[in-house]
């Protein structure tokens, strides 16, 4: 049982807690003045989360290339077009 | 030329395809389709960004992040269970899997109260774009998020008895990506709809 619960897919977990705990602070806006930049910082930590699901929870980092590489085309693909659509629209109140 | 035809092998012998191909066809079809959502739903967003952050102001977010840890928490036990067939635990594969289910049905019980309370305050689907998305994605989620918690019942009684043979591991296997899936879905929905600005 030990060597089933002190392994990498733990901490994993345990990092994607904090990391949501994180997300949570900076969506009350914690450490940023610009809204833009708490909001492009969501974005950002939110795939870095999703890569770490893909990677270690589904078992990508160890599947057949090719599995691997489209993961990964997605992953950046998805965040670019996101981030860009999200930094497109009018900050709220300086607009 | 000769260390080319005995270096990569180790390499390649060690990767391995979780689960059925079909089953990761279906996951990046689906990838592919609420990639396309979020995108829609920041397009429009650009042209309402006032409105749609007041909106935001109606949802809960504890209850997104008490459900972002239960989908967090599930996804971990069901990468356990993989992890515990593989080391041959016998029980401990279907126990983690109906731990997994108990978060399953937890998030839907939230989501269910999420909704009645929005119900209550008189926000529907008609009432604005965001409301209009919010109940869309978060919809189509929850059917996810039912299939789903099906297929963990599903795996917890097929893997209560006998070994984990190939076909056994790569049911498992499929049906654990699947609810990852799943997951990894909820943490951008929760991010674009509960968080962002």
């Amino acid at each position: 049982m030990r060597s089933l619960l002190f392994s990498r897919i733990t901490l994993v977990w345990f990092g994607l807690v904090a990391a949501t705990a994180l997300s949570w602070g900076m969506g009350h806006g914690f450490g940023f003045a610009d809204t833009r930049h708490a909001g492009v910082t969501i974005l950002v930590v939110a795939f870095i989360k999703v890569r770490f699901v893909i990677l270690d929870f589904m078992e990508i980092r160890h599947a057949p290339l090719f599995l691997r590489g489209i993961a990964e085309t997605w992953f950046v693909v998805a965040c670019a077009t996101l981030v860009t659509l999200y930094l497109g629209a009018p900050s709220g109140p300086a607009s | 030329m000769t260390t080319t035809a005995t270096m990569p092998r180790p390499a390649r012998a060690a990767r391995h395809m979780p689960g059925e191909e079909g089953i990761w066809v279906f996951i990046f079809g689906d990838l592919m389709m609420f990639s396309l959502l979020f995108g829609v739903f920041l397009f429009y967003r650009r042209g309402s960004v006032e409105l749609f952050t007041q909106s935001q102001t109606h949802l809960s977010q504890t209850f997104g992040v008490l459900n972002t840890f239960l989908m967090l928490s599930s996804s971990w036990f069901v990468a356990l269970a993989v992890r515990a067939a593989r080391l041959n635990m016998g029980r401990t594969t279907p126990t983690l899997l109906f731990m997994a289910f108990g978060c399953g049905v937890g998030f839907v019980i939230v989501k269910f109260l999420e909704y009645s309370e929005k119900i209550r305050a008189g926000i529907t689907l008609a009432t604005n774009d965001f409301f209009m998305y919010y109940f869309i994605f978060t919809g189509i989620h929850l059917m996810h998020v039912l299939i789903g918690t099906a297929v963990l019942v599903f795996l917890a009684r097929s893997t209560r008895v006998g070994e984990f043979d190939a076909r056994r591991m790569r049911n498992l296997e499929s049906g654990a990506s699947f609810w990852h899936a799943v997951d990894l879905l909820w943490i951008v929905l929760f991010a674009l709809l509960y968080l962002i600005k």
